[in-house]
């Protein structure tokens, strides 16, 4: 860099010093105060703090009852239970689900498609259970095209180093988009350096939406792929999966969509969507850690290498060859993490039970709720994403004036209340924003009002903390 | 959670010391925390006897590495590099003298490692000066 130029980081210049006026409350003036959306479009201030007994009166969940099914919240923060508002990075855990994958270490502990003993079949029917629970879940056509994995990372992984090498070559392109994920970026940068070839991007407007016009002219230069979030993970915005499918197909292109922060949240179904590859992570969906499933259309996963070799994916080994076993197995090398499918099997079992649809209708009361109390509570913050809670999922990024996203974290996490601060593994979605690091709160099946209002009132604490 | 952030670590923040440019420095220094994005511009001038003349640093990040940063130029304004050498991450982890934990180590520790590959070919860092945790 030039001798004497002032670097700031990446985007636009956040000012270093901010002298605040005195007092304990941070009282902004009216210029600073005006909540600010998107790249910087002023959102004209809430005038009342919304009501939270009106939330509850439309909720079709009950948040608070649901609670006792979570065990963390019995445990104790100095007298509270935790504000989890970090759902988006991994849920929570319902004691069925920890019960399932108990039941699995203590009661029926074994190999899965090996032994022949009657623990052998309970887990290997448990693990197979899951699997055709996962299909209905996701309106899957067949169980056979659910493939487990550790996670979403892991399944687009596969995808890009098994069809990915098969079917791009050098000079073919594939789409991608700003609001991506590093783990639906990065493979793909490894396949395109591999293959030689080009990737491109759908950039998003300043309501943090995907441009459609600009998908439209990266689709006449007939991509391979398209691999697209279903919702961001950075500022929640649900993408129109089924429309951008169908034009990414008319134009000839296969899709893949990352699932990971719209499974847990919202009806998915992969038939009504139509894209090929579908990939989420169970851990995100109530889920333990180390469960995720790659959906595929069936025709592909059997047209698709192997991922790894090793036991399990074959049918047959000799010394110089091998046949494959079946889909979906032929994928699932080695011995898989079958206490977690199990586990996810009761997770989507629980979900299922509360119906999708309500957990939506939960999530979208509670991130108006959450939009609203921000704008109202807190003076000056940024809110990051579109406006509107009917078009994005339960994840609302936002900064504050002059106190650095980890600072914010820090200090509300004295309270108890857990959000993440940083780039949220989308860094290129960042420099878009124009900030290095984003604080951000998002919302699961268990949250409720009072959640979000110990965000705000510890967000003024911060406030006040920074401007005595 | 008032009492995570002393004033003094506030103070540093709102006014770092030795924040900006040199005119001509002998050493630039860039360094980032991955965790976070942020990052920091360390400028160093060096005397001909072997002092820091002067040193400026520009950047953004939270208040812990900002303070840290502030804290870390103004100790080594005019010192022997010698000295400089001995100055270890633990120290500035003391310095700052709040509870740092495991995940804002790097936070607080950006400007020291910044200033250890500004002038890692000048001097031999001490050897508890090596790098450790984090």
């Amino acid at each position: 860099m030039a001798i004497g130029e002032q670097r700031t980081g990446p985007g636009k210049a956040t000012p270093l010093i901010v002298v605040q006026p005195g007092g304990p409350e941070p009282v902004a003036d009216c210029e600073v105060a005006v909540p600010r959306t998107g790249a910087g479009t002023p959102l004209a201030p809430a005038t009342s703090a919304p009501d939270a007994a009106e939330v509850r009166r439309h909720d079709p969940l009950d948040p608070v009852a649901l609670r006792a099914d979570f065990p963390v919240f019995e445990r104790d923060f100095d007298g509270r239970t935790v504000a989890y508002l970090d759902s988006a990075a991994t849920s929570l855990k319902p004691r069925v689900v920890v019960d399932a994958v108990n039941a699995y270490n203590t009661r029926f502990t074994a190999n899965v498609h090996r032994g022949i003993y009657q623990m052998a079949e309970e887990a290997t029917a448990a693990y197979e259970t899951a699997r055709e629970k996962v299909a209905r879940f996701i309106g899957a056509p067949d169980r056979h095209e659910i493939v487990f994995v550790r996670n979403a990372t892991e399944a687009i992984n596969l995808v890009a180093a098994t069809w990915g090498r098969r079917n791009v070559g050098a000079g073919d392109t594939v789409v991608l988009t700003e609001l991506e994920h590093h783990s639906n970026l990065v493979p793909w940068q490894i396949l395109a350096q591999e293959k030689d070839a080009d990737l491109e991007f759908v950039p998003i407007d300043d309501d943090g939406r995907l441009v459609q016009a600009s998908f439209d002219a990266l689709l006449r230069t007939r991509p391979k792929l398209v691999a697209f979030t279903h919702v961001s993970n950075g500022i929640g915005t649900i993408n129109p999966v089924r429309e951008m499918v169908e034009r990414a197909h008319d134009a000839g292109a296969l899709v893949l969509v990352d699932g990971a922060q719209a499974v847990p949240h919202m009806p998915v179904n992969v038939a009504e969507l139509g894209c090929d590859f579908y990939a989420f992570s169970g851990h995100k969906a109530l889920g333990p850690t180390g469960s995720g499933v790659l959906w595929a259309r069936r025709e592909l996963l059997e047209a698709m290498p192997p991922y790894m070799g090793g036991g399990e994916m074959i049918r047959e080994v000799h010394l110089r060859s091998t046949t494959y076993n079946d889909v979906p197995w032929k994928f699932e090398a080695g011995t898989p993490d079958i206490a977690a499918a199990i586990g996810l099997g009761a997770a989507v079992d629980y979900l299922t039970a509360l119906g999708m649809d309500r957990v939506r209708e939960h999530e979208r009361l509670l991130t108006a709720y959450a939009l609203e109390a921000l704008a109202h509570g807190v003076p000056g913050v940024t809110l990051h994403g579109p406006r509107a809670a009917d078009d994005r999922a339960g994840v609302v990024s936002f900064n504050l004036p002059a106190v650095h996203p980890h600072d914010v974290a820090s200090l509300l996490d004295r309270d108890a209340v857990t959000i993440r601060a940083g780039h949220h593994c989308t860094q290129p979605l960042h420099e878009r924003l124009g900030e290095a690091a984003t604080a951000r709160a998002s919302f699961g099946v268990y949250s409720t009002t009072d959640d979000i209002d110990r965000l705000v009132a510890g967000l003024r604490r911060v406030q006040a903390l920074f401007a005595r | 959670m008032d009492d995570l952030y002393r004033a003094e670590i506030l103070e540093h923040y709102r006014h770092p010391h030795n924040f900006g440019t040199l005119e001509h420095p002998d050493v630039v220094q860039e360094g980032s925390n991955p965790l976070c994005g942020d990052r920091i511009t360390l400028m160093l001038s060096i005397d001909d006897e072997g002092r820091v003349a002067d040193v400026a640093f520009t950047g953004r990040g939270c208040a812990i590495s900002q303070a840290s940063a502030s804290m870390l130029t103004d100790r080594i304004r005019g010192l022997p590099l010698a000295e400089v050498a001995k100055i270890g991450r633990q120290e500035v982890i003391d310095e700052i003298g709040i509870e740092i934990s495991p995940a804002r180590l790097k936070c607080a520790l950006l400007s020291v490692d910044t200033l250890r590959r500004a002038l890692a070919d000048r001097i031999a860092w001490q050897a508890e000066t090596e790098e450790a945790s984090a």
